[in-house]
């Protein structure tokens, strides 16, 4: 295709997605070395001790919580649920971005995915960890969550067949599953690498371990591609899946503003909105500090800002319908709600939510800002905590006033939901460093491919046999 | 002697050597100092080795922290109380009410009847005993104070029984005693008064009315003839009888009618919940407004009143003014009917407006209206009421006059302020006080000699021996050398007066758990009668007052729970002619403040019963607290406004200043409260109520005097004071309607919240043109909906239940009565504060029609048994699940706490343990569970039953018998415990039960039916009967706040 351009004189305007003057070998040790260096650079000790102190906060929360229970949390009747659950839609939303990046990206042949795909999927990884920490302990008996799995029992239980949380369960644990295979596959050629290039037995035979005999060979190219484009396919219906049914949670419910059913495609973009804004807070410090600019350029920064951009507003269409629904039902219990959301007593939470999700997104429709790194990380942290408060939005506001104006209730947080807040990105951010220091954290192999030395030039091939040329079309991919 | 002292005297030491030799044995030693044997020496030896030293030193019998221990010795006691309960039980013959078995049947229960006194006067109960340990109280339907309903009282007073803090042994100055010790001292006193003739001696006690306690007095006072008997109450009814002498000249006890009047008027009486017989009056009260089985008329009740209370939110017509005004409206109404009583004072234009109106509907319904005055009105309320009353020729037709059912009638105040005085003049060397908490709840007494105002505290300290009789070691224990611990009512023999003088007996459950004592044990050993029982005592007695066969009366009286036909005769009396002479010109007041026995803890007694303290309040819903309460527009003339909307907790400080005694405490804004006035509630801010009840809210006693006890008017002020005080409500938003809430409540159209018809109401003229009108504008949608055929549960029982809006007057009865037979535990303050109280069973309360006047409901809400349960869908796990019979049941021990099903609750009647709030460790408490219902652990969801373990006992019963539960068999413990039958429960899918007919009245309707939950819970809507020329719904401020808001949203 780049042929027909150059053909007719077209300079490709785009930054490119793998800096210059790279090869195979500067590839390999840019990226290795970070995991094989020996001892630990300063930057990282002090920043893991920081959120490591985090993480300890959430184990000593959580040892807290299980020896007193959730009242230790500011959770009452009728807001049952708070924090724990807002954390929890929140964490999986952010995960999203992992395995819409990596598999639905890769379906759709996008190329300048592989260098972010990686450290998208381990963030998935380690949110959907955070997030399943939430339904896991804020039960009043977390040692009898199991009852939640259909297993055979003396009881002659099962679930309850009929409950969004059941369904809950199955699809956050096939999410787990799938992201963690997934992932991994994707490193076990990488982890060979690694291995031949280790520095010390030590290195060589945790790495050798991982790779599972990973020899380079041709048929395992062969199989490699097929199951990871297996996975990959497998995991494409789960980024809708795993979001629409948290989604049920609440609109199976019949709280007002739980009970719409708009709430899958909403839920499931705001997922995706906010992953792509968790992996730009993440990846504009990581690139800065590992001087990784070669591998994630300005193209991958700008992409991302189009998803984020392409997904905010579908995210606002969702505000926006939620407001019309409230309306066109003529129901008094959702047009109460809706007034109430937005000059109720916590109005101030839903027009901070507009603020950070709908109007401070719109800087990037502006080609400059998307371009400003600071300006990227600053809108993306808009999102983050904008996402947050959506969740707050639908959850607390909902549950605070129902339909008994005699049970309504203000709802107070307790220090303790913060720590277990805060704690829970303490951990996502201690799993990040371990990550980024023992684990390449861009894929190394499916850099090298990028390379112009690895391109076997198709066409050419292609030409030769069919006499014909192809690349009639140029649209630009989506994404480009 | 922790460290050595190395210079031994030497002396000692050679003589006690000296010593042994002579002995010619061997005595060892282990050091110098020991074959010293000096005083310091021992001394240190006691120090080191407390265990050597005698028991009643033991610090850790003392030590009053040491709570752990005391429970662990209270545990053991308790185990053996229990045992001892059983097997030696048939020795003092109680007789089982229902029905009596041939043996104690482990795991049934029995019932037998017994009598609680509060403030002297008797209710008749049945109280359930699971192995001779009572648990469960109901009232007696037979008992003309009870009909089967009680109060919030009697429903939490078992729980008093088991309270781990009550005193357990005679104690004299903190010192645990014996009763012999304690005998021994008495009796050297008492021979001390033997040769005055008693002129040293007083007794005081609260009021009595039982006939043994009066005739041992009686006795007393004849062994020492110059002794003086007093009575003080805190909560008194001086007004009640001082008005009787102001109007008679003697002391009578006036019994109402109120099933027989068709019009009411209430100056500031709260008769439905507070006085004597108030059970009984709301029953007869609410069975005047049934509207059922094509009934179309009611009686009216019209209110005056200085707070909110429950009695003025069923009143068809109520005016907010000021308890100082009341006298004027009474002598208002008077002179509109033609009774001379004095010119009334100053009255708002609608008040004088209102009173005429009332006159002219009081006249129309002569002989069948009935005039009542409130307990803590002067007397010339009430003697005004009487003259009222006889000018409508209503006594003897809805009012009737006995003798006082009191034993010894004075007024208490003076009673009370002539021991003070005699105290504090030393003319008093022996003072018992039985029963009595004076140094809590005394008011300040005027010396006129002094020119000073003296404490009780103060002037009792003069007297040489104080002995104090009651359950607590209590602020009055503190300050008497000898504290005896007096028996709660389930553990002793006993009798006393209802309210038309019905002679209760009351008979024990189980032996006193602890070494503790009745007034009559006590009374006996003051007339040399030491080791005489409560049975003895009381048995002795009766014996003289039944002259037929004594066995069979007594046997009976037993096994009904009173004696019959004992109430007092009635007795023709005729207005004094000059009484309205004794009236005092009217003074006009400026701001009072009025004193309100409270709707929980009464006087401060029940302080210490955390069921009671988490009961919230009627009206305002705080728990835990007592509070200012004041009307919007005051507190904005006093600058708390206007930040401090009723619905929220977090109150300002208000200083009330009475006769330079000042107190600081919190405010709650009370819609429909009147201006210039602060209600204050008593029984708060006590030191020693035990680990419940001291230091919570605040001591309002200390504001009063003997010459205001109730409504203080002069030198009264209020201030802002600094500061603000968490109060912890179990609801934050009222309004039903938008009229006169302010901004905060973000409520903009009236129609949010109107057109949810949660409430449904309308005026009597409304409900006879078309029944229907009071659903205006609702929506049911019909079974057709669905393409699933539902399930069929027209086989077997169906239950349900239907709730009377127009019958509830927010009692609380049923409340205590769910947390009693359902083990629900109590979370505290703080944790109601946090949306976390634990009832089943909660009393939403609405407001209609601005802050000035406005109209309220209540309306009791629990678990509705949906049949499309909304909860059920959603657990995860199967915890909540339908039965055949319609029941909404929650398993507990497959419950996960997942909390969605609340979420998806939309009547949030879902409790959730969000920590272990019940108490799993107290012995004593474990004694008041009921054994057929689970104690709920942490982390599980919980909710109303319908009393399931009731149902299933009635089924069992019915069973046994081959036959169907028949109606009526199978009460809720709400239902039971209505004072007013607002409750009913039964199976629907028969035509005959109560339920089901009621579920035809035209006023049923379902709450959130639009919904389609289809709950099995219905309630009636609320009719009022309203006045044409008064017109609006509650009050004249109706019109005006709504026209008032109406301009705001507009």
């Amino acid at each position: 295709m780049a042929e027909v351009f150059k053909k007719e004189g077209y300079v490709d305007p785009r930054p490119p997605v793998l800096g210059p003057g790279h090869n195979f070998r500067s590839i390999s040790e840019k990226i290795g070395d970070i995991v094989l260096m020996r001892g630990f650079q300063k930057g990282w000790v002090f920043g893991f001790a920081i959120v490591f102190l985090g993480a300890l906060m959430l184990f000593n929360t959580i040892g807290y919580l299980v020896l007193k229970g959730v009242g230790i949390w500011g959770n009452s009747i009728p807001v049952a649920w708070a924090f724990d659950i807002i954390n929890f839609v929140w964490w999986i939303g952010i995960g999203h971005a992992g395995t819409l990046i990596s598999a639905i990206l890769l379906l759709l042949r996008q190329s300048w995915r592989n260098s972010i795909n990686r450290f998208a999927e381990a963030m998935t990884l380690f949110a959907v960890a955070c997030a399943g920490l939430f339904p896991a302990l804020h039960t009043g008996r977390p040692w009898v969550d199991y009852w939640l799995f259909p297993y055979p029992n003396t009881m002659g239980m099962w679930p309850n067949f009929r409950s969004p949380l059941m369904w809950d369960v199955f699809a956050v644990s096939t999410y787990a599953t799938v992201s963690l295979l997934f992932w991994f596959m994707g490193l076990i050629p990488d982890f060979a690498g690694l291995r031949d290039s280790a520095k010390n037995k030590v290195q060589r035979s945790i790495y050798g371990l991982l790779a599972m005999g990973w020899r380079g060979d041709a048929r395992h190219w062969q199989r490699y591609e097929t199951a990871y484009l297996l996975l990959a396919g497998l995991s494409t219906p789960l980024v809708l899946s795993v979001h629409t049914i948290v989604s049920y949670d609440f609109s199976v419910g019949i709280i007002p503003g739980w009970h719409a059913t708009i709430f899958p495609p909403y839920f499931v973009a705001g997922a995706i909105y906010a992953g792509f804004a968790m992996v730009l807070t993440l990846a504009i410090p990581v690139r800065k500090f590992y001087h990784l600019e070669d591998f994630i350029t300005i193209r991958h920064i700008r992409n991302m800002c189009k998803v984020m951009l392409a997904t905010g507003l579908i995210v606002g269409y969702g505000y926006l319908m939620e407001l019309f629904m409230s309306w066109y039902s003529a129901n008094t219990y959702e047009m109460f709600m809706m007034k109430n959301r937005i000059f109720g007593p916590y109005g101030y939470m839903y027009w901070l939510l507009i603020l950070c999700n709908v109007l401070v997104p719109q800087l990037l429709w502006i080609k400059k800002f998307r371009d400003k790194l600071g300006v990227v990380f600053l809108v993306s942290m808009f999102i983050n905590v904008g996402m947050w408060l959506e969740r707050f939005v639908i959850i607390v506001m909902s549950l605070n006033r129902d339909f008994l104006p005699a049970s309504w209730r203000m709802y107070k947080p307790t220090v303790f939901d913060f720590t277990m807040f805060f704690g829970t990105i303490g951990f996502f951010l201690t799993c990040m460093f371990l990550f980024i220091r023992f684990v390449p954290m861009i894929p190394i192999f499916e850099m090298k491919t990028l390379l112009p030395e690895s391109k076997v030039d198709e066409h050419k091939v292609e030409e030769h046999i069919s006499g014909t040329s192809v690349g009639a079309n140029p649209l630009p991919q989506f994404g480009d | 002697m922790s460290h050595r002292e190395h210079h031994h005297d030497i002396a000692p030491i050679r003589e006690q050597i000296g010593k042994t030799r002579s002995k010619k044995g061997r005595e060892f030693w282990r050091s110098l100092e020991e074959l010293a044997d000096t005083d310091k020496f021992r001394d240190f030896l006691h120090r080191e080795f407390p265990a050597l030293n005698a028991p009643e030193t033991d610090p850790e019998m003392l030590d009053p922290v040491g709570r752990r221990n005391f429970m662990k010795l209270m545990s053991a006691s308790l185990a053996f109380a229990g045992l001892t309960a059983c097997t030696r039980q048939p020795k003092e013959f109680i007789v089982p009410y229902v029905r009596t078995p041939e043996g104690l049947v482990p795991g049934k229960t029995q019932f037998y009847a017994t009598t609680m006194s509060l403030s002297g006067v008797a209710t008749g109960l049945l109280v359930e005993s699971h192995e001779g340990r009572p648990t469960k109280i109901e009232g007696n339907p037979d008992h003309p104070a009870s009909m089967g309903g009680t109060d919030l009282f009697a429903q939490a007073s078992v729980l008093q029984l088991y309270d781990p803090d009550r005193s357990q042994t005679e104690l004299y100055l903190g010192d645990p005693r014996t009763w012999g010790d304690f005998l021994s001292e008495l009796r050297a006193s008492l021979d001390g008064q033997r040769s005055k003739q008693g002129s040293g001696l007083r007794i005081l006690t609260e009021t009595v009315t039982s006939p043994v306690l009066a005739d041992q007095m009686k006795r007393l006072l004849v062994l020492y003839p110059q002794a003086k008997w007093h009575v003080y109450e805190p909560a008194g009814r001086d007004g009640a009888r001082m008005g009787a002498q102001m109007a008679f000249g003697q002391f009578v006890n006036t019994v109402y009618q109120f099933d027989k009047a068709d019009v009411v008027l209430s100056l500031d009486a709260d008769f439905l919940t507070n006085g004597p017989g108030s059970v009984r009056y709301a029953r007869d009260f609410m069975s005047r407004r049934r509207l059922t089985g094509g009934a179309k008329e009611m009686n009216r009740l019209y209110v005056v009143e200085s707070t909110l209370t429950t009695t003025g939110a069923k009143a068809d017509h109520r005016m907010p003014i000021k308890a100082s005004e009341v006298e004027s409206f009474g002598r208002a109404v008077a002179r509109a009917l033609g009774v001379s009583a004095g010119e009334p004072g100053q009255l708002a234009a609608e008040a004088g407006k209102m009173a005429e109106a009332v006159a002219k509907d009081l006249k129309a319904a002569s002989g069948k209206s009935i005039v009542i005055a409130g307990e803590h009105q002067p007397a010339a309320v009430h003697a005004l009421a009487h003259a009222i009353n006889a000018a409508l020729n209503n006594a003897g037709s809805t009012i009737t006059y006995t003798d006082s059912i009191e034993a010894n009638p004075v007024d208490q105040i003076a009673s009370i302020s002539e021991l003070v005085n005699d105290m504090n003049h030393e003319k008093v060397d022996l003072l018992v006080i039985i029963g009595a908490n004076p140094v809590y709840n005394a008011p300040a007494v005027w010396d006129q000699k002094a020119g000073k105002e003296v404490k009780f505290v103060d002037a009792m300290q003069k007297v040489a021996t104080r002995i104090h009789l009651g359950m607590y070691n209590d602020e009055t224990a503190a300050y008497c050398q000898w504290h005896v611990p007096e028996t709660h009512y389930l553990e002793t023999w006993g009798d006393g007066r209802a309210f038309d003088g019905t002679v209760s007996i009351n008979q024990p459950l189980i032996l006193p758990l602890y070494n503790s004592r009745s007034a009559h044990e006590l009374l006996a050993s003051m007339l040399n009668q030491p080791g005489k029982t409560s049975l003895d005592v009381v048995k002795e007695y009766w014996k003289t007052q039944i002259t037929a066969d004594f066995d069979q009366a007594w046997k009976k009286s037993l096994n009904d729970g009173f004696m019959a036909n004992s109430a007092l005769p009635a007795k023709p009396l005729s207005l004094k002619g000059d009484w309205a002479a004794a009236l005092q010109p009217i003074k006009p007041a400026k701001s009072e403040i009025v004193f309100r026995v409270d709707p929980c803890v009464h006087d401060g007694r029940f302080a210490n019963n955390s069921w009671l303290q988490e009961v919230p309040k009627p009206i305002n819903k705080i728990t835990w607290d007592n509070f200012a309460i004041v009307s919007a527009k005051t507190a904005g003339t006093i600058g708390l406004a206007p930040n401090s909307e009723p619905y929220h907790a977090n109150a300002k400080m208000v200083k009330l200043i009475h006769q330079g005694h000042e107190l600081v405490m919190p405010a709650w804004i009370q819609p429909g409260h009147p201006d210039d006035s602060i209600t204050v509630y008593l029984g708060y801010g006590r030191d020693r109520a035990g680990s419940v009840g001291s230091k919570l809210g605040f001591n309002t006693y200390n504001l009063r005097t003997a010459a205001a006890p109730f409504i203080a008017t002069e030198n009264v002020k209020f201030e802002v004071a600094e500061g603000s005080y968490m109060l912890a409500s179990t609801q934050e938003h009222f309004s039903i309607d938008t009229s006169g809430i302010g901004k905060d409540a973000f409520i903009e159209d009236s129609e949010d919240l109107v057109d949810r018809h949660i409430v449904r109401s309308g005026t009597l003229d409304e409900y006879q043109k078309d029944p229907k009108s009071l659903h205006h504008g609702a929506h049911r949608p019909g079974k057709e909906l669905t393409v699933f055929p539902g399930y069929d549960y027209s086989k077997g029982y169906a239950w349900g239940m239907t709730i009377d809006m127009n019958a509830c007057i927010g009692c609380n009865a049923c409340v205590v009565a769910c947390v009693s037979e359902n083990n629900i535990a109590v979370v505290g303050k703080e944790m109601v504060q946090k949306g976390r109280i634990m009832h089943w069973l909660r009393i939403d309360t609405y407001f209609k029609g601005g802050t000035v006047n406005p109209e309220v409901f209540f309306q009791p809400m629990m678990c509705q048994h949906c049949e499309n349960a909304p909860c059920e869908v959603v657990c995860p796990v199967n915890a909540t699940v339908h039965d055949a019979e319609g029941l909404n049941v929650q398993v507990y021990n497959r419950c996960v706490g997942t909390r969605y099903c609340s979420n998806n609750c939309p009547y949030k009647v879902r409790r959730f343990n969000y920590l272990l709030y019940g108490d799993w460790d107290s012995p004593s408490l474990k004694n008041v569970r009921n054994p057929d219902v689970t104690v709920r652990t942490r982390g599980v969801m919980e909710k109303c039953t319908f009393c399931v373990q009731r149902i299933m006992n009635g089924k069992i019963e019915a069973e046994k018998e081959d036959r169907k539960v028949r109606d009526g068999e199978i009460l809720t413990a709400c239902q039971s415990a209505c004072p007013t039958e607002a409750i009913a429960f039964g199976d629907i899918n028969d035509p005959e039960s109560r339920v089901a007919k009621l579920k035809t009245e035209p006023r049923n309707y379902e709450v959130l039916e639009d919904l389609n939950t289809r709950p099995r819970s219905s309630y009636l809507a609320s009719v009022r009967n309203i006045n044409a020329e008064l017109g609006g719904a509650a009050g004249a401020g109706h019109t005006q706040e709504t026209r008032k808001s109406g301009e705001k949203h507009g």
